[in-house]
């Protein structure tokens, strides 16, 4: 087929050796016959006559004490099988990044003494039928006590703020520390040169995927006590091994098929529905389905964090960014999650494709009694792009500097220090914001045409 | 609990199953009839994901009752290809990268065969408003409505697939360079 897309093999010709035959032109998809004739398997797509249906009770508070929890009338549905506690959960503190050896397992796959967010689990209920099970789980009867609730991250992080983690902070602890930080020269020595300094504040809301196939997996009993796993996950492999370490099972105990996901965009890499559709289905010894309803996808399901983020920018007369320090703060909801991880990447990012001098910053990850937030789509990086891009325009405006100049003045280089302490290498920014440039018809002054990635930048 | 036997012609085959007052067309089909086709996105009536024709008409299957369409004539996306050809709409979905994640696939073709089997001719708008009722994730609806538009002119034999009409839209291969300007070397 005919490119649509010519590379552009004008830079980094050195670097390249592949031909690039396949980008730019276009394939078909592979699954796409099966999409439009129906034929396309998502997890949903097979009946059991014996299926049971699992549905959850959840919190009602943002952040209480459980006093009791009584499943008696929610037992004297007709179709109702069992109910699941947290008794029945073999290993019910879990934390999915512990494949990477992070801890604490800060989470529990039902509430045992306490609830931390509104929506979250308590009871499990089996039933026959989707509607005995959402009648089971709607008489089960918990007493709470109300317990202060935090909900905006730099009031969880005050002094007198309750503290809500068993673990003792409202902070994800990196190596010891209250933030993932980077310290690279001095900032205030920076601030101290600097022509101006501007300081900006951003923040977004969470974001919910809302995929048009809600989370959800069916569980079936096979020969020699193994599971049979049909899931909707984005990643077979951690709901595999994340599950079996739940269930205090061997991993071969267990079978995850999957791959077919009718939208995921990062929602679906939390396991969620697989560990307790596996208790379900072994205490019941039936096939079992727990899908989340839409409401449950829009209330429960981690969104992506809510973030607050400071820029104070020291900046010279010319654009030149001399100090850029960054108080960053992630909303993980009530339990880490991946949001751990976003954090990490968020501070990663920064101080985003520029070199500057002169970097502080203090990334945060911060527990609050709301929906615990996870992964999607950049999760980490996307909101603080938004941020650092944000900033460049407004001091570009403030300065009378044409946005694009004042990028490419302070683009990273080929062999610049990073604040990470690493070497840049392979950078494009330059050369993608001249391309971009002539697309759109911004003329740019010859001296910022002629510059180059591999071109050390002037003192 | 009354069980009632419901009869319909589903792709022009006479099928029956048995449900309860509160089985839903949808159910019916997917764990009666075993037809999966038909999506449950949100079980609410506001996804599109499981719409089906009934007697030629679109419906959202997942708040249609069984037993009140006994007799009728029901059309899902199984029934539209014997497997050798597609149709029309299908294979302009499949030409014009109008799937990403493919749920939504079944009941955006739906509401197109619909809309073409009333309106052989539709405007972008009336693409747009057909399929309004269905929601995509994936937001690729530029090129699910350029597909559309494609079956359009396919069924009314005027155009050949690869060359749809200029002043609706870009051809199906191309539709993501619809802005002019974006488009690296022209």
């Amino acid at each position: 087929m005919a490119k649509i897309n010519e590379i552009d093999t004008e830079f980094f010709a050195d670097e390249r050796s592949s031909s690039f035959t396949v980008i730019g032109t276009p394939a078909q998809r592979s699954d796409a016959l099966g999409h439009v004739t129906g034929k396309t398997e998502f997890f949903e797509d097979r009946a059991f006559p014996d299926l049971a249906h699992v549905k959850i009770h959840r919190s009602v508070h943002h952040h209480a004490r459980i006093d009791s929890v009584d499943c008696s009338e929610a037992l004297k549905v007709p179709g109702v099988l069992r109910v699941i506690t947290h008794h029945d959960v073999p290993a019910n503190w879990y934390l999915v990044l512990r494949l990477i050896g992070v801890e604490p397992h800060d989470e529990p796959v039902l509430a045992e003494d306490r609830v931390l967010y509104v929506g979250e689990p308590i009871v499990a209920v089996v039933a026959d039928t989707e509607a005995a099970a959402i009648e089971g789980a709607s008489r089960v009867k918990v007493s709470y006590t109300e317990l202060p609730a935090v909900l905006d991250v730099e009031e969880a992080l005050s002094p007198d703020a309750p503290v809500i983690k068993k673990d003792g902070t409202n902070y994800f602890v990196y190596e010891g520390h209250h933030a993932r930080r980077i310290r690279f020269g001095d900032v205030e020595e920076g601030f101290a040169q600097a022509d101006h300094v501007f300081e900006w504040r951003y923040s977004s809301a969470p974001i919910e995927h809302a995929p048009t196939e809600t989370t959800g997996c069916i569980v079936v009993p096979q020969s020699g006590n193994r599971l049979l796993i049909h899931s909707n996950t984005q990643a077979a492999f951690f709901t595999l091994d994340n599950t079996a370490l739940i269930l205090d099972r061997p991993f071969t105990d267990l079978q995850v098929k999957g791959g077919t996901v009718g939208g995921g965009f990062g929602g679906k890499v939390d396991v969620i529905v697989e560990p307790l559709a596996c208790i379900a289905a072994t205490l019941t010894n039936r096939p079992v389905k727990f899908v989340y309803s839409r409401e449950e996808e829009m209330q429960v399901s981690s969104p992506r964090a809510a973030e607050r983020i400071y820029i104070k920018d020291g900046v010279m007369a010319d654009g030149r960014i001399v100090a850029r320090k960054v108080m960053l703060y992630v909303d993980s909801g009530a339990y880490s999650r991946h949001t751990p991880y976003g954090t990490t990447k968020a501070a990663a990012h920064l101080p985003g494709p520029y070199t500057i001098p002169n970097v502080h910053a203090d990334c945060h990850c911060v527990y609050t009694n709301r929906t615990p937030s996870s992964a999607m789509r950049g999760f980490g990086v996307t909101i603080a792009d938004f941020a650092i891009e944000s900033q460049m325009d407004r001091i570009a405006r403030a300065l009378d500097i044409d946005p694009l100049e004042l990028r490419l003045r302070n683009a990273y280089r080929d062999g610049d220090m990073k604040a990470h302490r690493k070497v840049a290498s392979g950078t494009a920014l330059i050369e993608v914001i001249q391309r971009a440039a002539a697309l759109v018809g911004h003329d740019l002054p010859p001296e910022y045409l002629a510059m180059s990635s591999s071109t050390p930048r002037e003192a | 609990m009354t069980v009632k036997i419901v009869n319909l012609k589903l792709n022009g085959v006479d099928k029956a199953f048995m449900a309860r007052p509160e089985t839903t067309l949808l159910l019916g089909l997917r764990e009666q009839l075993g037809m999966m086709g038909a999506k449950r996105g949100c079980a609410q009536g506001a996804c599109g994901s499981c719409t089906v024709l009934l007697d030629g008409s679109p419906v959202v299957s997942c708040l249609v009752p069984a037993v009140t369409v006994d007799g009728s004539t029901v059309g899902t996306v199984e029934g539209l290809s014997d497997g050798q050809v597609l149709s029309d709409v299908q294979q302009a979905f499949l030409d014009g990268f109008a799937t990403q994640c493919g749920f939504c696939t079944p009941g955006m073709i739906m509401s197109a065969e619909a809309l073409l089997e009333r309106n052989p001719d539709p405007t972008t708008e009336e693409v747009q408003e057909a399929i309004s009722g269905n929601v995509c994730r994936c937001t690729g609806y530029e090129p699910i409505i350029t597909a559309i538009l494609d079956a359009a002119a396919r069924r009314r034999g005027t155009t050949a697939a690869t060359t749809p009409e200029t002043d609706e839209g870009p051809p199906p291969t191309t539709a993501y360079e619809s802005s002019e300007g974006m488009r690296a070397d022209v």
